[in-house]
């Protein structure tokens, strides 16, 4: 008896312990919720909800209509770049793994430290090679493609190649990882049946990496979505600016007053990244752990 | 790292979960060096097939970081400023004696390091404190783990908004807990004295989780008969934690300590939108805002690329033990 009395004293502490810790990690993100509903933020402590006034909308209203255009680039700029960085992760995965060959370590070890490099870096030579030497506003102009990226800002392109390279080496990390495990007998059973390596990719590697293209598009997503440093460097805070460099601005242009809508514009900004981690958890769980 | 981990989430620290990824590690290495003594024929055929896969993609991955790297270390050895034109003619160290005789870049390397050993630190103990809780074959681990690991799937921009708003001086939530309390209100962040450690404290509340998720991977990959044997033993859960469990986590503090730091070193993002510009909160600078603000607003560019040069080296000086670490315990 009194040892079941114990450890549920001990289960309840735990508990306790647990929801503090909801408490904890969530309070941030539910101050800023009620805040974003709040004509006047000030009106109730902040993380209560707002007093006789009630709940309005107005403040999502203005922060959607200020950050509509950086949405629309940032959803440009994530989706290609993502798909793009996880296609070329899974193939020079495939490169270094399945098919053996001398070196395969140390070209692997200079795609790895990649992923470390602060991008502090390398900022003034890759804004000075887009600015200079690849102007794409330029190199746009007589081709058939301006009238149809124009509006969406041709220039992310710029942006776009650079979050292609930058994400290579992380989605190599998590594709190796991933064929490692592969059964090298089914793969040397399709190169002893004469396949080429194009076929064997195509026909065996491919079918088989949809769990880790599914794990790759989350994180690259999500780093994409999230970046602010490459898009401020490359693309300035102008028309074709992505989400983040907007809610910076209107982030340093108000008052304390104008938290509500501050709040509004972060929570439009995390939206897509927020929509995409409570759908797939597990699988973003997966991809920071590596 | 991944197999370890996708065993471990799925599997609810169960000992059949547990010995397939480590002969799976092993067996891996093994049979892969084997091949390529084994069959010498198959190798250059092999090498050549392999060419179109990781070729293209290295080719454009290389220039960026390394070709840039190496342009950005030429830029460094000049002098140049605004939009000039470089003169590579005449290269010294000029840009670097600079450096160490700046206060401002001496302040700022000193608050990186802050920065880089205190939010690691903590961030480690957290994320294991609340990886053995939440490993305790709880209800609802799923929902638990969920809600620790949100933070860090937000931008730096946004939990930049968040933060703003907690450490505001007459109606921020922390103020309000410390009037609360009686200690009285803080001007969190335009404090020079606080504003870093309000900024390593938002950052923990980002990415805590993270190590939480890591540890958790490593507490699944420890077989149940160590706690049980730690038990017969008659240690205490402390002591069983601290003598048998930790010691084992090693792996995982490795490799969430490297993350962690490369993390801190990018908090550029962060303290750019606390202060919405170029100059973060005082007493916040870092070299990854202190470079930013050089290149870009200043226009000291050589000077920029030589604090960017001597950041490239700090990350070099945590990430080369590491991957050497990783290669030996044959996971690269």
């Amino acid at each position: 008896m009194s040892t079941s009395d114990r450890i549920d004293l001990q289960r309840v502490g735990l508990y306790g312990v647990l929801g503090a810790l909801v408490v904890f990690y969530l309070a941030p993100i539910e101050t800023g919720l009620v805040t974003s509903l709040k004509s006047n933020p000030l009106d109730t402590a902040p993380f209560l909800p707002p007093g006789p006034g009630g709940f309005t909308l107005s403040e999502w209203t203005a922060a959607f209509s200020a950050l509509q255009s950086g949405l629309v680039n940032s959803l440009i700029l994530a989706i290609p770049a993502t798909i793009l960085s996880a296609l070329l992760g899974s193939m020079a995965a495939y490169g270094l793994t399945t098919l053996n060959w001398r070196g395969q370590v140390g070209v692997f070890a200079l795609f790895i430290a990649g992923i470390f490099i602060p991008y502090q870096a390398v900022l003034l030579p890759v804004s000075r090679f887009w600015a200079k030497y690849v102007p794409l506003s330029e190199l746009l102009a007589p081709l058939w493609l301006l009238p149809v990226l124009e509006p969406y800002h041709g220039e992310l392109i710029a942006l776009i190649v650079t979050h292609v390279a930058y994400g290579i080496p992380i989605c190599t990390l998590l594709f190796r990882t991933y064929y490692r495990d592969f059964s090298t007998e089914m793969v040397e059973a399709a190169k002893l049946d004469g396949a080429t390596a194009y076929t064997l990719y195509r026909r065996v590697i491919l079918p088989l990496s949809v769990p880790m293209f599914a794990v790759t598009l989350i994180y690259q997503f999500t780093q994409v979505w999230n970046d602010l440093l490459f898009a401020l460097v490359i693309m300035g805070p102008g028309q074709g600016a992505p989400v983040t460099v907007g809610l910076t601005n209107i982030g340093s242009s108000m008052t304390s007053v104008g938290f509500a809508v501050k709040m509004a514009g972060a929570f439009i900004a995390a939206l897509p990244t927020m929509i995409v981690y409570v759908i797939f958890g597990e699988q973003f769980a997966e991809g920071v752990a590596t | 790292m991944l197999e370890r981990i996708r065993t471990a989430i799925r599997t609810r620290g169960g000992t059949d979960g547990d010995e397939p990824p480590d002969a799976r590690t092993d067996g891996g290495t093994a049979t892969a060096s084997e091949d390529s003594g084994l069959l010498p024929g198959s190798f250059s055929r092999d090498f050549l097939g392999s060419l179109p896969f990781w070729f293209p993609p290295f080719l454009l991955m290389g220039f960026f970081v390394y070709g840039a790297i190496g342009w950005n270390f030429a830029l460094s050895l000049v002098n140049v400023q605004q939009f000039n034109e470089p003169n590579y003619g005449q290269l010294d160290l000029e840009q670097y004696t600079r450096a160490f005789n700046d206060p401002t870049f001496v302040n700022a390397a000193q608050n990186t390091f802050v920065l880089l050993v205190a939010f690691t630190l903590c961030c480690l103990v957290v994320g294991l404190l609340v990886a053995i809780l939440v490993d305790r074959h709880i209800r609802y681990e799923n929902t638990f783990r969920t809600i620790y690991l949100l933070p860090m799937s937000l931008s730096f921009v946004v939990t930049a908004q968040f933060w703003l708003w907690m450490y505001n001086v007459d109606n921020g939530l922390v103020n309000l807990l410390t009037t609360t309390i009686g200690l009285g209100r803080f001007r969190w962040l335009s404090n020079p004295e606080l504003a870093l450690g309000a900024v390593v404290f938002a950052l923990i509340w980002q990415f805590s989780g993270y190590a939480m998720v890591v540890y958790l991977a490593g507490l699944r990959a420890i077989p149940d008969e160590h706690y049980e044997a730690a038990r017969v033993d008659g240690a205490n859960t402390i002591r069983m934690y601290w003598r048998v469990i930790v010691p084992q986590l090693k792996g995982a503090t490795i490799s969430a300590s490297v993350v962690l730091m490369v993390f801190a070193l990018k908090a550029f993002d962060f303290l750019y939108s606390l202060a919405g510009g170029y100059y973060p909160p005082k007493g916040t600078d870092i070299l990854a805002t202190m470079m930013v603000r050089q290149a870009f607003s200043v226009g000291q560019r050589s000077y920029a690329a030589a604090i960017g040069i001597m950041l490239f080296l700090l990350a070099l000086a945590v990430i080369a033990p590491y991957l050497t670490y990783q290669y030996r315990r044959g996971e690269l």
